[in-house]
Formats: C-alpha cells, sequence, structure tokens
C-alpha cells in the first residue's frame, strides 16, 4: 500500500462513560450495561471504519460528601469481558480499554491481552492507567500501598515483565506439524526471570505470542515523567484537547523526546480526547450543544460541582439562585472521591466565580454551565471535519479519541454525516486497507512502526 | 429423567497427542475459528453446557515436552468471545481464586452473564503449585485446605458483590436527578482471612444474578477441604471417580455436605467426568486411542502428568457404550448427569452430537426440545428448559417465568433467579431510613424481575 498523499486522521470511539458528559436524562439514552449497546456503539464505529473502540475502567464507584455520586451514570461491565464479546460481532474494529496497573498483577494482564489479541485476530490495545489512592484499593487484596511518586516506576516496571512474557514464545513456536509430531519444540518458550522493585515472576509464559505482538499500547499523563514514560514506549498518547497552538506544543514535545528512545516520531499517534455537537445549521449546531451542556448540568449536579470547589454541604442553596455567601473550606477538598480532580487553588477558583457570577448576574446553575467545557466541535458535519482535519494537518494532533454524550446512538450520526466529509478531503480511509489495530494506526507509515520488535527488550533489574 | 450433560472443551481434547488425528485442528487452537465452530456444535444440538478448562500451570521444556500441546488461551476470553454466536447453550468458563483478585473475577463472570443473557457459569479453581505461584511472586504455594478456605472467600465475595447491586437500583429519576438509588447498592464490608473487600461492585446485577457455580468434588486428598465449600456454595458438583459406584458414594457425600450447610440436596446436580472416545466399533475406537498412547509413549510420557486430574470414568468404545454407562448413572441415580470430555476435538464432540444424543433420544434420555412451538434466538430450535424444577422446594419463587425468556444456565438447572442478600438480610434496617416498600419490593419480586437492568423511571 502506497503512502497517502495527505496525512491521515485517526479516530477512536470512546464509549461513553460514567461522569456527567454522558446524557442519560435524554429521552434516546439508553442502557450503559447491556451487551446490546456495547454491540450498537461497536458497528457504528466500525461501520465509520474508526481505528478502535475504547472502554475506561473506574474500578470503585465515586463517592460525593461520603456517599455514592448518584447524579450521573453508574456502573460498569468488565473491560477484557465485552471487548472479547464485541470481537466476535466486529471484524476489523480495535479493540481497546484502561486496564489499571496497580489492581492487577503482569502475568494476568499478560495472558488476557495475547488472549483477546488472538481472539480478535490482531485488535487488542491497552491504556496503561496505574492508581496510588487508597480509596480504590479497599475493593483489592493489594489495597493501595503505592505512593504517588511509584507510579511509573510500576507501570514501567509492569510493561517491561509483560513484554518480556509477549516476547518469550518465538513468533513461529507453534509448529504443529504432524509428520515430526512436534507441537512447540523444545527452547522456543523462554523461561522468563523477572526481579524488581515491584514484582518477582519466575517461569514460563502459557500463551503463544499474538498477532500483534503486543497490544497497541496507550498512555495518557501530562506531568514530565509521563511524557518521558510516553515517548519511550507508547503507540498512542490518550491526551486532552485544548487550544491548536497547545496542541502543536505538546505534540511537538513528546514527538521530539522520542529520538532518545530510538523511535519515530511517527510511531506514536497523538490522539486528544475530543466532544462533538452536530447542527444542520452553525446556529443550530450551537443551539443544539447549549442544550447538551444544561442536560449535562442539571440543578442537582450544578450543586454537586459547586461543592467540590466549596468543600461544603450545599445542599441547602438553590441552584437557580446566587451563589453562597459562605466562603469555600480549602481542609476540605477531597469531597469527591474516585475521580479525577480539576482544581487545586479551590479559593481562588471560588473568589474568581463569585466575580463571573456577579458581573453577568449568573445563577450556580448558569454559572457551572457556563464554566464547563464547551464540546470541542460544533458545527455542521463540513465544518467539524475542517476543525478536525485542520487540528491533524497543523500537527496539533493524529486524529481523535471522540466521546459522543449518548449511549449507545451517539457517534452514529458523526458516521454518517462527519464521515463522508473527512474522506472527501482525503483525510480518512475510505476501507480497511489491513486487519489488525496495528495496521490501521501505522500502516502506510514508516515500515519500522509496522511491527513492534521482536526481540526481548533488555531487562535492567534481571536477577 | 433425562440426565444433565455437559462438555468440557480442552485445546485439541484431553488427550495430549489428540492434535495429531487427521481431523485436528492443531494450527487453530489459538484463534476465535477453531472455538466458536466448537461452541456452534454444541450449541445445535443443545448440550447444557460447556466448560472451558484453565489454569496457569506453565509450560515446561525437556523430554516428552515436544509433542504435547503447549499453550492455552484465557477460558472467560474465550466463553466471552463465543458468547455472541451462540444462543442456549451454558457457558462456564474455569477461573481460578488462588492468585487473582476476586473483585476482578466477580465483575468478569457477571458481564459473561450480560453478553450471554443469562448463560454464564464459573467454574473457580485453585492453584496448587509452586510453578504457579512463582509466576506471581507475592505467596508461595500453600496446602489444599488452605487454598479451599481461600476459595470459599473468593467466592463469598464474588457473589456479594454480585448481589451489591438490587435489580432495579437504576432509576433515572429526572425530577430529583439521580440515575441510581442509593439505597439499593451495598458495601459489602467483606473482611476474611485472606483479603477484604469493600464493595460495591462496579457491575449491576446480572440477569442470573448469580451465575451458576460449578465446582469439583474428586475423591482425592482434597476432599475433606473442598466439601465443605461445595456444601455452601456448589449448584454443580463435577465428580472424577472411576466408576459408577465410586460416584455414586461421592454424590451422597456432597449431598450431606449441602445438607449439612442448611440447604436442599436436591437443588445440587452431582456430574460424573466421563473421558470419551467414540468410533463406529470398539475395536476402532481402541486402535485410534492405542494410536495416541503410542506417539506419547515413544517420548516415555504419562498422561497423569500432564493432565493433573485425578483417573476418571473412560468410554472408548461406541456411542451405544457410552449410552449405556449414562443411562445406568441416572436410573441407578449414581448421579444427575455427565461432564463428557473427548479425548480428542473436533472429533469427539460430533460424536457426542451426532452418535450419542440421538441414541439417548431412542431411550428416552434426551430430548432436544423439538416439539414445535417456535424457536429461539434463531437456531429455530425451541428450548428444553431445566428438567425438573429440583429446587422447588427450597425456594418457593419457584414459578420463573422462564417461558417468556431465553432459558439461563440456571433455568436448565431448574434454579430459580435468588434472592437478593442485602434486600433480604437489611431490608429492616432499610425501612428504618427510607424507601421501605421499594426495597420489600425487591426482596419479594427478584424471580419475576425482568432482564433488563435498568428499569427506566
Amino acid at each position: 500500500m502506497s503512502r497517502p498523499r495527505k496525512k491521515q486522521v485517526h479516530l477512536a470511539a470512546h464509549f461513553p462513560g460514567v461522569n456527567n458528559t454522558t446524557v442519560w436524562s435524554d429521552p434516546a439514552s439508553g442502557s450503559q450495561i447491556d451487551f446490546a449497546s456495547f454491540v450498537h456503539f461497536a458497528h457504528t464505529a466500525e461501520r465509520g471504519l474508526f481505528d478502535f473502540l475504547f472502554l475506561a475502567e473506574g474500578l470503585r464507584l465515586r463517592e460525593h460528601r461520603g456517599r455514592i455520586h448518584d447524579l450521573d451514570v453508574v456502573g460498569r461491565p468488565d473491560t477484557f469481558t465485552v471487548l472479547n464479546a464485541l470481537a466476535a460481532v466486529t471484524t476489523h474494529l480495535g479493540l481497546g480499554g484502561t486496564i489499571n496497573t496497580t489492581f492487577n498483577e503482569p502475568y494476568e494482564i499478560a495472558k488476557q491481552f495475547a488472549s483477546l489479541d488472538h481472539l480478535s485476530g490482531g485488535r487488542a490495545a491497552w491504556n496503561l492507567v496505574t492508581s496510588s489512592d487508597s480509596f480504590t484499593g479497599e475493593n483489592f487484596r493489594r489495597g493501595g500501598f503505592l505512593r504517588p511518586e511509584q507510579r511509573y516506576d510500576r507501570a514501567a516496571e509492569i510493561l517491561q515483565v509483560t513484554k518480556r512474557l509477549w516476547d518469550s514464545w518465538t513468533p513461529d513456536a507453534v509448529r504443529a506439524d504432524r509428520v515430526s509430531g512436534v507441537f512447540v519444540p523444545d527452547g522456543a518458550i523462554e523461561a522468563v526471570h523477572h526481579h524488581g522493585e515491584q514484582f518477582d515472576v519466575h517461569g514460563r509464559f502459557g500463551t503463544p505470542r499474538s498477532p500483534q505482538g503486543y497490544p497497541v499500547l496507550l498512555q495518557s499523563g501530562d506531568s514530565d515523567p509521563g511524557r518521558e514514560f510516553g515517548a519511550a514506549t507508547a503507540d498512542a498518547i490518550f491526551s486532552r484537547h485544548g487550544t491548536l497552538e497547545a496542541g502543536q506544543a505538546f505534540f511537538a514535545d513528546l514527538k521530539g523526546r522520542m529520538p532518545r528512545y530510538g523511535r519515530h516520531p511517527d510511531d506514536l499517534k497523538i490522539l486528544p480526547a475530543a466532544t462533538f455537537v452536530l447542527g444542520d445549521t452553525p446556529a443550530d449546531a450551537e443551539e443544539r450543544a447549549a442544550q447538551v451542556r444544561r442536560q449535562q448540568v442539571g440543578p442537582q449536579t450544578a450543586i454537586a460541582f459547586l461543592e467540590q470547589v466549596w468543600g461544603r454541604d450545599l445542599s441547602a442553596y438553590d441552584p437557580d439562585g446566587p451563589l453562597p455567601d459562605v466562603d469555600p473550606d480549602p481542609e476540605n477538598v477531597s469531597i469527591t472521591r474516585g475521580r479525577v480532580r480539576h482544581e487545586r487553588d479551590t479559593v481562588a477558583l471560588a473568589r474568581q466565580w463569585r466575580e463571573l457570577a456577579e458581573s453577568r448576574n449568573l445563577s450556580i446553575r448558569e454559572l457551572i454551565i457556563e464554566t464547563s467545557a464547551r464540546q470541542s466541535f460544533i458545527g455542521t458535519p463540513a465544518q467539524v471535519a475542517e476543525q478536525i482535519d485542520s487540528y491533524v494537518q497543523a500537527d496539533a494532533s493524529d486524529g481523535f479519541i471522540l466521546v459522543p454524550h449518548l449511549t449507545p446512538g451517539g457517534l452514529d450520526e458523526f458516521v454518517a454525516k462527519v464521515i463522508p466529509e473527512l474522506q472527501d478531503r482525503g483525510s480518512f480511509r475510505t476501507n480497511y486497507a489491513g486487519s489488525t489495530l496495528r495496521d490501521h494506526l501505522f500502516q502506510g507509515d514508516t515500515p519500522a512502526s509496522r511491527d513492534r520488535p521482536r526481540e526481548p527488550i533488555p531487562a535492567s533489574r534481571d536477577s | 429423567m433425562n440426565p444433565y450433560l455437559g462438555v468440557e472443551l480442552d485445546g485439541a481434547g484431553r488427550h495430549p497427542a489428540a492434535w495429531r488425528l487427521p481431523d485436528a485442528r492443531p494450527s487453530e487452537l489459538f484463534g476465535a475459528g477453531y472455538w466458536t465452530d466448537l461452541a456452534r456444535t454444541a450449541d445445535a444440538a443443545g448440550l447444557d453446557f460447556l466448560v472451558f478448562a484453565d489454569s496457569f500451570a506453565p509450560p515446561v521444556d525437556g523430554p516428552g515436552q515436544t509433542g504435547i500441546v503447549r499453550g492455552r488461551l484465557d477460558a472467560v476470553a474465550i466463553a466471552a468471545r463465543v458468547a455472541p454466536v451462540t444462543s442456549t447453550i451454558g457457558l462456564v468458563p474455569t477461573a481460578t481464586v488462588t492468585h487473582t483478585e476476586p473483585f476482578h473475577l466477580s465483575k468478569a463472570i457477571a458481564t459473561l452473564d450480560f453478553v450471554s443473557l443469562g448463560r454464564a457459569g464459573w467454574q473457580p479453581s485453585v492453584s496448587s503449585t509452586q510453578a504457579e505461584a512463582d509466576l506471581f511472586g507475592r505467596k508461595d504455594a500453600a496446602p489444599a485446605a488452605v487454598l479451599w478456605r481461600e476459595l470459599a472467600e473468593a467466592v463469598e465475595v464474588a457473589v456479594r458483590l454480585w448481589d451489591s447491586w438490587e435489580d432495579g437500583a437504576v432509576i433515572r429519576d429526572v425530577a430529583t436527578g439521580r440515575y441510581v438509588d442509593r439505597e439499593k447498592l451495598h458495601y459489602i464490608d467483606f473482611t476474611g482471612e485472606f483479603f477484604s473487600v469493600k464493595g460495591p461492585s462496579i457491575t449491576p446485577r446480572s440477569p442470573q444474578a448469580h451465575p451458576p457455580l460449578v465446582l469439583r468434588c474428586d475423591g482425592t486428598a482434597d476432599e475433606p477441604a473442598a466439601l465443605p465449600v461445595i456444601g455452601r456454595w456448589a449448584q454443580v458438583v463435577r465428580v472424577a471417580a472411576p466408576d459408577l459406584a465410586t460416584a455414586a458414594e461421592v454424590r451422597a457425600r456432597v449431598r450431606g455436605a449441602v445438607a449439612e450447610a442448611g440447604r436442599e440436596p436436591d437443588s445440587v446436580a452431582v456430574l460424573l467426568d466421563v473421558e470419551t472416545l467414540l468410533a463406529d466399533s470398539a475395536d476402532e475406537a481402541q486402535r485410534v486411542l492405542g494410536q495416541l498412547d503410542g506417539w506419547v509413549d515413544g517420548e516415555r510420557f504419562a498422561l497423569p502428568t500432564y493432565t493433573q486430574r485425578p483417573p476418571t470414568a473412560q468410554v472408548v468404545g461406541t456411542a451405544a457404550g457410552l449410552a449405556d454407562l449414562i443411562e445406568d448413572a441416572v436410573r441407578g441415580r449414581a448421579v444427575d448427569g455427565v461432564t463428557l470430555i473427548p479425548l480428542a476435538l473436533p472429533s469427539g464432540l460430533r460424536a457426542i452430537t451426532d452418535g450419542l444424543l440421538p441414541l439417548l433420544g431412542e431411550r428416552g434420555l434426551w430430548s432436544d426440545g423439538d416439539d414445535g412451538d417456535g424457536g429461539v434466538g434463531g437456531v429455530g430450535r425451541p428450548l428444553r428448559i431445566g428438567r425438573q424444577s429440583k429446587a422447588a422446594a427450597e425456594h418457593p419463587v419457584a414459578e420463573h417465568p422462564v417461558a417468556e425468556h431465553p432459558a439461563t444456565l440456571r433455568d436448565r438447572f431448574g434454579l430459580p433467579r435468588p434472592a437478593n442478600y442485602f434486600a433480604t438480610n437489611y431490608a429492616a434496617t432499610n425501612c428504618a431510613a427510607t424507601n421501605c416498600a421499594a426495597t420489600n419490593y425487591a426482596a419479594t419480586n427478584y424471580s419475576a424481575a425482568n432482564h433488563s437492568t435498568e428499569a427506566r423511571a
């Protein structure tokens, strides 16, 4: 396959998550759990020739003011099990998910991803996330023992061990030769001996090398160690979406770190998470976007958001009334647990919000709607295609991980209307040229990125 | 009474040389097509369930190893992969508990239940060797008594997590802005000898609520450790025994353990493991076995070493011979059914579906429900549902409306959808707080609850 003339857009489909981005009050909102919803979503993404489907993970239900948070979608199925089942109803779509490195052991993860990759014909992807919170740890044998500064040490070590396990079978180990009677020859399965800070793993791996060798590796993490880890090891970065300039700076920084690890910039795709709202006209799209934001921030959700900043019980306040006259309690910042916290200096933020609300005469709910993020892309299908393409062509990203606000139909309109626009621009595939997720992400790029290294990577802490 | 009929699938069959037979598919053992073909064959034939074997036991190098199948895929993954392409058969993966997280196991099996629309089961097992322990590096191998105590805790955690969401917890109440009624979500607050788990699960209550638990009772040194766990938790017990008389003794001990745990012995099905190698004549079957053994003997190889299974009943002969054994087993009340373990695949499965089942049908021991009132799931074959509601005495709500739903694996075993532990045990406390009516509704109407998890407000 010859290299496309124009830089190609890569798209992933993020199954709507358990936060207020996902609108459940809409009549079109379906089950977040029933397998039929996943099938619908996967079929839409595959019809749209997306690179992969993505499932997020959270291993403890979120709590707000000491009780289970009940205002957003709650509940998710097991990631591996859904992805394996989806492999049965799709043929090309990549199947990726977050699997936590703190609450899993490398041998089991290696077996599970190798199994998914085998059973999907080479379509597995792993988003490595490392937690250090004891809150989630209460659901696990190991507890939440990890010091925050050890997060990337653990992620790096678990990746090192899983790669050694995946590499421990030679690619042609399974001979299955009836004539000679050899199924797997002696010496074809290398014994792994790893002794490290986090893990002691000794023995042979039980699963033959899978079609992709390794699952496609996704990472997020914006800190300096996070960026370094991504530049060294990731196939794709799940980043935050911002301005064109911020995207270009992140893109250049990440890809600039790669030569140090002997990697070509094309070996890594940068895929910010992005939301979108479509309309028949620009004004229509803006109106729909505003409506979605009102759905995302209901009256009770507005109070809950305010409580996260104020660190107090504000349930007595009217969401359609003015901001509380009391000041935030800066000591009580952990009012919501089990989710990423956005703000650190809550006193300054509260002052800023108070000024904004007073100057524009905003109620609590109006303020929260005003200050919550606008959708990344708002417009007609042609406008949204143009915006996406311009980010990619300007090297602010290699594509996007799209997060629809509705389950399971939130991607239907995008696939029907925006994908053809992107194809018309020559920026998006018109068929799947390969069969594995690595093919989708890297085919047409440098030959080096087509196949991951098949030799074992050096182990620094071998016994 | 018709016997329960399940089949265990493992690689190219239980015999380690089976991959060399002409109809074997040895180069496809790690691909989806092999497993979906097997599962569809068993599904179309109306078998009750498939067990997918699994273990962390690592492959070893050395004399006699090159000629045997090495390598396996995760059994829960295989079960999930075949779920969407099958419609009625139960899917029972083996999943070990010694080196894994109960929280993950609980939601994985619950999710298998969602993707199969209520056909999941679970065969929990222990990892007893140091070789397996070394792959995880967290602890050393432990004796059976310890491993089974830990298994009991893992099962208890998994089952409590399955109940940590009551049915109808998702309310989508726009007026109050609440997606979920948190009074119907429960911390399990489990603290045991081996671990503590807070809960609730991240996964709502599944179609069957409690996918059937399949436990092994092998008459080995493990049995004293296993029996109390079986007595408390098992819905299905797999027995390895060399003959029916021994099997009947094990069954009696299992039923004793169930009664001792305060449960109704008739609510637990005891199935004998039978290894099978079938051919048109007994001589031909013996010839094939001789060929298989010859391939292994040539490498001075011992079968039990590989399978790590205690010896069990074996039929190397004709389908009629196997039918005789099954007939004797159920008419003599030695066991409630069998788990057939083909020595070679896929031939061994075909011999069961095409050879054995028609014979059992002629003897009145099998009907695939083909009595003509409509098909289910596109296979054009009506359901053959739970032969008798054996558990009716134990569960007063056995008038589960099975006819209106695709049959679950629990239906096949005559088990109603279970009451929710938390809704039942904590109803009084919840009443004191709020929401008394809703709680009692959940406690009493579980069997009639629909299979959709998301009641819309």
